[in-house]
């Protein structure tokens, strides 16, 4: 039994193959999953909100998308990964409560999901799946020595992506 | 400037503490009302968590929690969440509709009492908020959403997180005979709305 590192709420960690990182129950919130594939050096970062700028109290880098991969990558090289071998899958970003004038704070999922995207994007690293949207919560499981994500739902059944 | 929980007074807290109080009595008359039955509350707790703690309140992030989620307008915006576990939210529906079902399934009677009782919670706190600040205030309907606690708390925690990186809750506990029902109300003021309430409390040069 491998032991599974957690990674709570604006919170991220990164672990060297055979190591699990999980995260429970994410909600709006998204889970950013690197994943080296020469090294297996794997890390997950829980981001809440999309962008650090304007916001005054912004100390901690893993509560924002563009600090938080930014800061996760640079972990992860500490430790030997390889800049240019690092994929990405992503999930979480949910919309739990649903109204019919969708305004700016309810749609914080969908935000979150979009702003990783485009991190992502500017610092090259794939996106090789996601599951990310809906309604429904997710716990989510990166098994470093293999790459897979675990995704399990209540209600929606579980996939690896 | 906007205002974040760290940041509070222990004199805030507790005129914060007291509005939830009278808030908290209201709608335990309310509901008492409702089922005509006595129902006696414990003095609700407040409680300023950091993210990671908060989901521990209810059994981690993986328990089946039931939010129900409102908005609030008027001379302030903000939100308002009711969380419950699932066997509380159950339970509650028992009393309220005066029967001893064993299933822990919550069916459409259920989740429509449950509407209703956030209605009642919210309404009784805005109400006395409204009473003690001469704030105009009102909320939405309800939005339910049945699902694990991280994921349900991860909206409020959001909000608050725009701010700072602690949640203010209050936990208030409703007896009626064998019946024990644990509920966590979260009332998130907007950025700006934080600061008009405390002034308007008296609380807030």
């Amino acid at each position: 039994m491998i032991d599974m590192i957690k990674v709570g709420m604006a919170d991220m960690n990164t672990t060297c193959s055979p190591g699990v990182l999980t995260t429970l129950g994410l909600g709006s919130c998204v889970g950013i999953c690197l994943h080296d594939t020469s090294t297996k050096i794997s890390g997950l970062v829980h981001i809440m909100l999309p962008s650090s700028e304007q916001i005054k109290n912004n100390s901690n880098e893993a509560k924002f998308a563009d600090t938080g991969i930014v800061k996760l990558v640079e972990d992860m090289i500490k430790i030997g990964a390889k800049r240019n071998k690092i994929i990405s899958k992503i999930a979480g970003g949910a919309q739990m409560f649903n109204f019919n004038d969708s305004s700016e704070i309810m749609r914080i999922g969908n935000r979150n999901v979009v702003a990783t995207k485009e991190i992502l994007k500017k610092l090259n690293i794939p996106i090789v799946s996601e599951d990310t949207g809906g309604n429904h919560g997710r716990t989510i499981e990166l098994y470093s020595e293999t790459g897979i994500l675990l995704v399990r739902t209540i209600g929606y059944g579980t996939k690896q992506i | 400037m906007s205002i974040s929980i760290e940041e509070l007074n222990s004199l805030q807290i507790d005129v914060l503490k007291e509005i939830g109080n009278i808030g908290a009595g209201n709608a335990a008359t309310a509901l008492s009302k409702m089922i005509s039955k006595r129902i006696d509350m414990d003095v609700p707790k407040v409680n300023i968590l950091e993210f990671k703690n908060v989901a521990e309140l209810v059994g981690g992030p993986e328990t089946e929690v039931v939010g129900i989620y409102f908005k609030v307008s008027g001379d302030i915006t903000g939100s308002i969440m009711v969380l419950m576990d699932k066997k509380s939210a159950k339970k509650l529906t028992n009393l309220l509709m005066g029967r001893n079902d064993a299933e822990d399934e919550l069916d459409d009677m259920d989740l429509s009492a449950l509407q209703e009782v956030g209605n009642i919670l919210s309404g009784s706190y805005l109400s006395s908020l409204s009473t003690l600040t001469n704030l105009n205030l009102s909320m939405s309907i309800p939005s339910l959403a049945i699902d694990m606690a991280g994921a349900i708390l991860s909206v409020p925690v959001i909000l608050f997180g725009q701010v700072g990186d602690r949640v203010m809750l209050i936990e208030t506990d409703f007896n009626e005979g064998t019946y024990h029902v644990k509920s966590n109300f979260f009332l998130i003021p907007d950025e700006e709305s934080f600061e008009i309430l405390l002034k308007s409390l008296g609380v807030l040069e």
